[in-house]
């Protein structure tokens, strides 16, 4: 990819990052990672790695305890953080009182745009997740799948540069998980977004991913930093290819080699 | 549905099930009234069959006779029940929610004034009247407290608990938007908080009734402008039986009347999205 070859100031820039909860467990030890404009990297391991951890500390919904993160520029929360990142939670987190249009619209409420510029941003992100005919609906009656795509639309309503996704499609089936995995990776490619992409599942962080960052529980910390730069356009004949298949043989040994005392634990 | 002809093998499968929901809501008002109206039916029966004297047990007929003879005696007293309960309910409200929207905001303040609130709501209401009504001199406003100490109590602790109830991933998207504590009140923490709220509504508005009745009981028939509980209590004075059975009635009439109208407003507000409110279909 022409972006990835990009050089200059990384879009965020996280050095000797420990996080320690007021219980004492490390969730996060020595982190130090640079991400540039336009990639799309997977945090890949098993529970209690620090890759959900990692994420919220990046976005500034939890605060570093050593060592600092620079996001675009600023500290993560800080500058005008709304617009900057999406973030797509594991569940869908929508407002169940709230039709599918509101709940898109709430971003833009919250900083203040108006009703005439919002409805043409909302009905824009709506039809970029293929929901255009669903505004007036209500969460209660969608499908997981399309409560997904809501809560995407919703993050992609800002229009921020960054995108941060959190186990985001660990509930659904195999194939909605399919068609979303390829939703998301047409919209970082038409819109040019940087992706950070949270998950446990080897393959689906193979197929996204143009970097896969391995990472290993008890204390949470980063061991492998895979490039998967090839294999584009991502689709179905890409899933075939024996590109694919020797990306998730590599990235699964790496995965291996960090579960070893694991397994014992379970 | 209607559109589909009969022979067509989809509306024959459809029309059972559609005659059968019709008939469901049709037996849902039928059923509740002709058990009414047998259980009447039956009460004046055996009064005539017994020959049991007004003065012990009325018959129907001779409390919708004293309902009409005592009309304007009646009503007004009901109308003086009902202002009294329904500005009970109203400073119910506006006490709970604001109390309780303080205590879901600073938990010191919640571990500091509970108490107070739960001492009042076990206390019985009946205990507490007497003492009300030597300090309160006029007994309109002695009444009105005692009203409210009884509907207060289920508003403050639902609200507080609505209130705390926000998802916590909303909450963090919230943050991560940089709502101010304004928007966060206007546009998660009341819509999170209202199915609680309207639970309690309903609770709170038959409290009112309640506590609206018992304190004019403690009260007495001072005065002249008195409530239902008076009437009751003047009646079994003078050995009124049906007059009393007729107060009675309108008793439980204002009580069915204010939870059909909460259980409406319940149905309006949360009807179009929370679980209790929504039909399923089967």
């Amino acid at each position: 990819m022409a972006h990835t070859s990009e050089t200059g100031t990384p879009l965020i820039d996280m050095r000797g990052v420990d996080k320690q909860f007021g219980n004492g467990t490390v969730a996060v030890r020595d982190m130090s990672l640079t991400i540039q404009q336009g990639e799309f990297v997977s945090f890949l391991g098993p529970s209690g790695c620090g890759k959900s951890t990692a994420l919220k500390m990046i976005s500034g919904l939890l605060s570093v305890s050593r060592g600092t993160i620079t996001v675009n520029g600023h500290r993560p929360g800080e500058g005008n953080a709304g617009s900057d990142i999406g973030y797509v939670f594991q569940e869908a987190t929508l407002m169940p009182w709230a039709t599918v249009y509101e709940n898109v619209y709430l971003p833009l409420k919250l900083q203040g745009v108006g009703k005439v510029e919002g409805r043409v941003r909302v009905e824009e992100a709506l039809s970029m997740v293929g929901l255009a005919n669903f505004a007036r609906s209500y969460p209660r009656e969608l499908s997981g799948g399309m409560k997904m795509r809501v809560s995407i639309a919703r993050a992609m309503v800002t229009k921020p540069k960054l995108l941060l996704m959190d186990e985001p499609f660990a509930a659904l089936d195999e194939m909605s998980r399919t068609k979303l995995n390829d939703e998301v990776l047409s919209l970082w490619k038409s819109l040019g977004l940087t992706v950070i992409f949270v998950t446990h599942s080897v393959f689906e962080s193979v197929y996204l991913s143009s970097r896969v960052v391995v990472m290993a529980a008890r204390p949470g910390r980063v061991v492998h930093d895979i490039a998967l730069s090839g294999g584009y356009p991502r689709n179905a004949a890409y899933r075939m290819s024996p590109e694919y298949a020797e990306s998730c043989r590599t990235v699964s040994k790496a995965l291996e080699g960090t579960m070893d005392h694991v397994e014992l634990n379970h | 549905m209607s559109n589909l002809t009969t022979d067509t093998p989809a509306a024959a499968q459809l029309d059972p099930r559609i005659l059968r929901e019709r008939r469901e809501r049709r037996l849902q008002y039928i059923l509740p009234i002709t058990a009414i109206a047998v259980a009447l039916g039956l009460w004046e029966f055996l009064v005539w069959y017994n020959a049991v004297p007004h003065y012990l047990i009325p018959a129907p007929s001779l409390i919708a006779k004293t309902l009409v003879t005592d009309w304007s005696s009646l009503m007004q007293s009901a109308m003086f029940t009902v202002k009294l309960t329904l500005m009970a309910l109203a400073l119910a409200i506006v006490g709970g929610v604001a109390l309780g929207m303080l205590f879901a905001l600073s938990r010191p303040i919640e571990m500091s004034l509970f108490p107070f609130a739960v001492i009042l709501q076990v206390t019985p209401v009946v205990a507490i009247a007497p003492l009300i009504l030597i300090y309160v001199s006029n007994t309109f406003v002695a009444l009105l407290i005692c009203a409210w100490i009884v509907a207060f109590f289920p508003i403050l602790s639902n609200t507080a608990i609505g209130l705390r109830s926000a998802d916590h991933n909303l909450r963090d998207m919230f943050r991560l938007y940089q709502a101010t504590p304004w928007q966060r009140l206007r546009y998660l923490l009341i819509p999170s908080a209202l199915p609680y709220f309207m639970a309690a509504l309903k609770i709170a508005g038959g409290l009112a009734l309640i506590g609206a009745v018992v304190a004019e009981f403690v009260a007495g028939t001072a005065g002249q402008n008195t409530g239902l509980a008076s009437r009751i209590l003047e009646s079994s004075f003078r050995n009124e039986i049906p007059r009393m059975f007729a107060a009675l009635f309108l008793v439980s009439v204002l009580g069915v009347g204010i939870f059909l109208i909460t259980a409406w407003l319940s149905r309006a507000v949360l009807g179009h999205w929370h679980e209790s409110e929504i039909k399923r279909e089967r």
